[in-house]
């Protein structure tokens, strides 16, 4: 994974977000067990994928950057590689070391809102639910990829889940829901 | 207002899937540009391709709204067949109107496209009568984009001397810079807000947070704001950056972070002869454009029944948390 100069000099470099996650409540959390979550993501990025190929023309070089998304109150990073031959989203536990161009934090369940269109990312980050740094073309780049997609990525993962998407959309739901609710 | 007043409703589109959810909240009329230099948001990720941009006019037409293509930043020399090629393209696949902002772009389309519509950009920066009756004579202009720089009563008075019709801003990012000339973004990373239509470039923008949440935000090798845990931030530009002098620390010598809205303002407007109402934000998400277009369309359409609405809930979407009636209700208004 490439790590970008001026993110090198940035308070959010690995080793800062490594520092506040270990700050913070949820490292209260033991490690989840990652081994059973990178299926579901292989499976989220890999569907995104086939259904929306255009978000790749919108990302255009940043589709070659390595985004570092930290939901605030899970004990996990996730890393999207958006790259449109092998596109991959992998999940570290939070004190694993990660290098990254560019990052992204919030509650998950205002990165959830964010993603599916039901929150503006510019007014979240005016208001400061949402922090940004490092190389804010690729954040632009793939902000606007994401936007472009129509209707709900949560309800198209849950679908591509066939006789289960009910059960998993109504999941993703509650969790998204308590996650707002933890965090005000 | 009655029915016969109720003006246009103008909306931003960035993407296909923004313009699709201008249309279906209500839209008159979106407006949206090419990838490229050629429009005044050139922003990575943005924007249309010629072939989203067909869909798009067909998307607009099937359910009665229009589309414009903005073409509204100013080539360089040496550049102008990208502008021309764009004005080109646009015709070619049946916009309803493109928004110029060059002299020279506004001849060649006047002369090329003889019978299809122009707007002059509010790029242009024409605010008088006698500047916009220029463009109404040599280049047939159908409806000028009004500078925010006028206040209700110099609109009513521009608007009985001139002979096209009226668009005016009515919610979202406000600058004071001479409109169509801002040179602050040039000065910092060589490139231009309205020559390569880019405003503080992505790839020269870097946040920093601290570990007590104070936010700086930089634009190339200047910082040109902190913001305090808790505070409410802006955009990364260097006209709403703070500032030392020797008579004032940390002032915003040009603007507050601060969006423009007009809705008290909306019946002035009309009565004053503005035929459409212009919504800012091609950068916005389609959470903006669904939450700004319902309610003003709403909002529109209530003021043309004689009610008085509600939507004081746009205060979320502003810049810094603060809104402004600018200078449309007076001139001293910072």
């Amino acid at each position: 994974m490439k790590s970008n100069s001026h993110f090198s000099n940035s308070p959010f470099g690995k080793q800062k977000a490594n520092k506040d996650k270990a700050n913070s409540l949820k490292n209260l959390l033991p490690p989840l067990p990652l081994f059973i979550l990178q299926p579901l993501l292989n499976h989220i990025v890999s569907s995104v994928a086939k259904k929306h190929p255009e978000l790749f023309n919108r990302l255009g070089d940043s589709a070659n950057k390595v985004f570092l998304i930290d939901p605030s109150d899970l004990p996990l990073f996730l890393i999207l590689q958006p790259n449109p031959l092998n596109p991959t989203l992998k999940a570290y536990n939070q004190n694993e070391i990660i290098e990254h161009d560019t990052y992204i934090c919030g509650t998950f369940a205002t990165l959830m809102q964010m993603i599916d269109a039901q929150s503006d990312s510019d007014a979240l980050f005016f208001n400061r639910e949402i922090r940004v740094s490092g190389d804010s073309e690729a954040m632009v780049a793939l902000r606007n990829a994401l936007d472009d997609m129509e209707g709900s990525l949560a309800k198209d993962v849950a679908k591509s889940f066939g006789v289960l998407s009910k059960p998993v959309l109504l999941a993703m739901q509650k969790f998204s829901k308590n996650s707002g609710k933890e965090n005000g | 207002m009655d029915k016969e007043q109720k003006p246009e409703l103008i909306c931003p589109a960035g993407t296909p899937a923004s313009l699709r959810t201008a249309v279906d909240g209500g839209a008159d009329a979106i407006y949206c540009g090419f990838v490229g230099p050629t429009n005044a948001r050139n922003f990575p990720g943005l924007n249309f391709s010629l072939d989203e941009m067909a869909k798009s006019v067909l998307y607009a037409h099937d359910r009665g709204a229009k589309l414009l293509c903005a073409i509204n930043s100013f080539p360089t020399a040496g550049r102008t067949d990208i502008w021309k090629k764009a004005i080109d393209d646009a015709i070619s696949i049946g916009v309803d109107a493109v928004i110029i902002a060059d002299i020279g772009m506004a001849d060649y389309m006047s002369k090329k496209h003889t019978n299809a519509r122009i707007h002059l950009s509010v790029q242009a920066g024409a605010s008088s009568a006698e500047s916009i009756n220029f463009y109404c004579e040599r280049f047939d202009i159908k409806r000028v984009v009004l500078p925010r720089i006028l206040t209700v009563a110099e609109i009513k008075k521009v608007h009985d001397a001139i002979d096209c019709e009226i668009e005016a801003f009515i919610f979202g990012n406000i600058g004071m810079m001479a409109e169509g000339r801002c040179s602050l973004t040039n000065y910092v990373t060589g490139l231009s807000t309205n020559m390569d239509g880019v405003c503080s470039p992505a790839n020269f923008v870097h946040y920093e947070e601290d570990e007590n949440r104070n936010l700086t935000t930089r634009l190339g090798e200047f910082a040109i704001d902190c913001i305090g845990c808790g505070q409410n931030a802006g955009y990364p530009t260097i006209c709403k950056g703070r500032y030392n002098a020797t008579h004032r620390k940390g002032y915003y010598a040009f603007e507050e972070p601060i969006s423009l809205n007009l809705t008290h303002l909306l019946p002035d407007l009309i009565d004053a002869g503005v035929t459409a109402l212009k919504i800012e934000g091609r950068q916005r998400s389609k959470a903006y454009i669904k939450s700004v277009v319902s309610s003003f369309r709403s909002a529109i359409d209530a003021f043309a029944k004689g009610e008085t609405p509600d939507i004081s809930d746009l205060l979320a979407l502003t810049e810094g948390h603060k809104q402004t009636e600018g200078a449309f209700l007076s001139k001293k208004w910072r």
